[in-house]
């Protein structure tokens, strides 16, 4: 089964929650936030979709004004079809609700997205910085973050000549 | 030649104590078994089967509190640097501290985006010898220690350094 | 009588410590001897392997995958060239295939080898690790002879390799083969049906299928469970689909099904079908080929994402990468399989003893280098 059809069934079960895009450049589904945790949990339990195995939650930053992504790879280890969600949210503020109750592993990968990105899942058992240190600043993996100069009295850029 | 000439049984030997010091700490220094990235299995190799630095008198000790040389073998993260740098503290003197690998040394291949890695571990530490490689073979490593051997054997402990 | 409750202490493992392989804190909450919670910190090795990728152009990424699992290096690149390959649409020489599926498997027999050494290390067995380590240097030789580098290779290139088989390459595998195939009996012997070994691990931390798929854990952690799921049978990448092997499963032979023996055995039983996928594939190698035939001038992919996962020795390894047509990559996100098999450590190892969690932690064969990323 394929985005287009996985699409269609997400539309007729939750409307609302597909984000119909004009002109398809790539091939997965985007979703608005509001119903993802019982989007998720459809994914997960019909019969017909069975995405037992979370592969994967990206975080991407479009750059400039764009929102950013949270993108979902689902497969299905029984029956051997995959698709892919994408979630857009504000650059401001970034929330959306967390799915780590219905894949466990879903608790790492968001960790993980938080830690780079700061996009807050919410509904987190434990969202804390998981790669950095607990006090680290800014979000690395965002288009403009800045190196720090010092990080408890270390250079961090090279210096020595 | 003198008084002292020919007066000893076998297996006596005369030398200074100072010699005699730096002799014993250069022929077994014990290492600190530190690894923390890509250059840690090839100290581990070193260790193992085939390189065997236990013929150069080189152990590896869990604690630091054993250990006479640290070898910092991999990259040291922002994160860890810290820990590092505890850890050096909690060894007996004399110590010494081998700085293995490009990452240990400068940064290796991430000194240029790295966020989060220390450019060097001589920023935090002082180091004794840099062995260069990414990562070094077993050989340069085993390099590094015969000259830190050999450094080790120039010290003089007791005798009383001299004004600069 | 009453009933005497111990005190809860948390107890803290790592960043240093000799079994932790490598740089990792365990925080774990103890009662008396019995865990009952662990923590994972982790993120001592962070090396910012992401944001590297976005500042260089996609062949300077090959180095750095390399780094990523440094015990692995071969099958971390290989992930990446067929992604991108993929996503060019460039078919490589048959030659290439042939030659990557060499180096991919005589990798995976490398890696297996150095987490079977240390994780009877872990639990006190040093000798083995010995004999282990003594067989990878065979393998590392080999691999120097190829490309001149013992543990990171920067082999495989988009579209190619970086260097041909050398003279002598093919007599020189068929006889570390013969040699090694005997060996694997010989570890049997020293460490697996050993008594003591036995008992350290089987029946401990034992981890149930569901759990396994739920915390999205892959490779032979998986099939330790008794999952029979290998991306070399079920999607089959590369030419992998033109040999013949089988996928060992966890069948709880000392113990029950899932436990740390079990994932032991897998590893060695796929040391085998490794020994078996080399063999059929340096007969069918063909001699003719230019390995840099396929190589582009430039690499820039079209505008677009692809997530394309293979099997790497500790499971599924994904890449998700997103291009936007320049000489960059816009993103790359690898999706590391020792990050999964670390997140269940806390689900499995609750209510076992201090000392069976270094088993454990053993036995899930972790690389800090993968996982930090
Ligand atoms: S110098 Fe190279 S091999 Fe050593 S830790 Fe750094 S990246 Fe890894």
């Amino acid at each position: 089964m394929i985005n287009e059809q996985v699409a269609q069934k997400l539309e007729t079960q939750f409307p609302g929650a597909v984000i119909v895009q004009e002109e398809p450049v790539e091939d997965c589904i985007m979703l608005t936030s509001d119903q993802w945790q019982d989007v998720a949990k459809f994914l997960r339990d019909d019969p017909e979709l069975k995405f037992d195995s979370l592969q994967c939650i990206t975080g991407v930053d479009l750059g400039d004004e764009n929102p950013m992504d949270v993108r979902y790879n689902l497969h299905s280890m029984s029956l051997l079809h995959k698709i892919e969600i994408r979630i857009p949210v504000k650059k401001d503020n970034p929330t959306i609700p967390s799915i780590e109750k219905i894949w466990r592993i879903g608790d790492w990968f968001e960790r993980e997205v938080y830690d780079m990105y700061g996009i807050r899942f919410e509904g987190h058992r434990d969202l804390r910085r998981m790669l950095l240190p607990e006090d680290w600043e800014g979000w690395p993996l965002r288009k403009d973050y800045e190196t720090p100069q010092t990080y408890h009295g270390m250079v961090v850029p090279k210096v020595k000549s | 030649m003198g008084y002292l000439e020919h007066k000893f049984e076998d297996n006596i030997i005369v030398t200074k104590l100072d010699k005699l010091l730096s002799w014993a700490r250069s022929t077994s220094p014990w290492y600190f078994q530190f690894g923390l990235a890509c250059c840690a299995i090839e100290m581990m190799a070193a260790a193992a089967s085939r390189h065997d630095l236990e013929r150069i008198g080189m152990m590896p000790r869990s604690s630091p509190r054993q250990a006479d040389v640290m070898i910092v073998a991999g990259t040291v993260s922002i994160k860890m640097a810290e820990r590092v740098k505890r850890l050096y503290d909690q060894m007996a003197d004399p110590k010494y501290v081998i700085a293995m690998g490009s990452c240990a040394t400068s940064g290796g291949p991430y000194w240029q985006h790295g966020y989060h890695v220390l450019k060097g571990v001589d920023l935090i530490i002082p180091v004794d010898v840099y062995i260069p490689g990414c990562p070094p073979r077993p050989e340069s490593l085993i390099e590094g220690l015969i000259k830190l051997q050999e450094k080790i054997r120039g010290e003089r402990p007791l005798t009383k350094e001299k004004d600069a | 009588m009453s009933i005497i409750r111990g005190e809860e202490m948390v107890l803290n493992i790592g960043p240093q410590h000799p079994s932790t392989h490598g740089v990792l804190r365990l925080k774990v909450k103890t009662d008396g001897e019995i865990v009952s919670e662990i923590t994972p910190v982790i993120g001592y090795l962070h090396r910012c392997f992401e944001k590297h990728c976005e500042n260089i152009t996609y062949e300077q990424v090959i180095p750095y995958t390399d780094r990523c699992d440094y015990i692995a290096a071969m099958n971390n690149s290989f992930g990446y060239v067929i992604a991108i390959e993929e996503m060019m649409d460039i078919h490589v020489p048959e030659r290439v295939e042939y030659i990557r599926v060499i180096m991919a498997e005589l990798n995976r027999i490398a890696s297996h080898l150095l987490a079977l050494g240390t994780n009877g290390l872990d639990i006190g067995a040093f000798t083995p690790f010995l004999y282990m380590f003594r067989d990878r240097e065979y393998i590392l030789d080999l691999f120097e002879t190829v490309c001149g580098a013992r543990l990171l290779y920067n082999y495989m290139w988009v579209g190619g390799l970086s260097h041909d088989l050398p003279v002598g390459f093919v007599e020189a595998a068929y006889k570390f083969l013969d040699n090694f195939e005997p060996q694997i009996d010989e570890y049997n012997n020293l460490l697996m049906y050993n008594k003591i070994f036995v008992e350290r691990t089987a029946d401990v931390g034992v981890l149930p299928a569901d759990v396994a798929i739920n915390y999205g854990v892959s490779g032979p952690n998986l099939r330790g469970s008794g999952v029979k799921w290998d991306l070399r049978k079920n999607e089959p990448y590369s030419i992998y689909d033109r040999f013949e092997f089988d996928i060992p499963v966890g069948e709880g032979i000392m113990g029950s099904v899932g436990d740390c023996w079990d994932r032991y055995w897998v590893r060695i039983q796929e040391m085998r079908e490794s020994v078996k996928i080399v063999r059929q594939a340096l007969k069918q190698l063909p001699s003719e080929g230019d390995i840099h035939e396929a190589i582009p001038r430039k690499i820039r992919p079209p505008k677009g994402s692809i997530y394309k996962r293979t099997e790497s020795p500790r499971g599924d390894l994904g890449y998700y990468i997103v291009s936007d047509g320049k000489p960059k990559p816009f993103r790359v996100k690898m999706r590391s399989p020792a990050f999964t098999a670390m997140s269940v450590l806390d689900e499995i190892s609750r209510g076992w003893m201090l000392s069976d969690v270094l088993a454990i932690l053993g036995s899930l064969d972790i690389v800090l280098g993968e996982i930090d990323r």
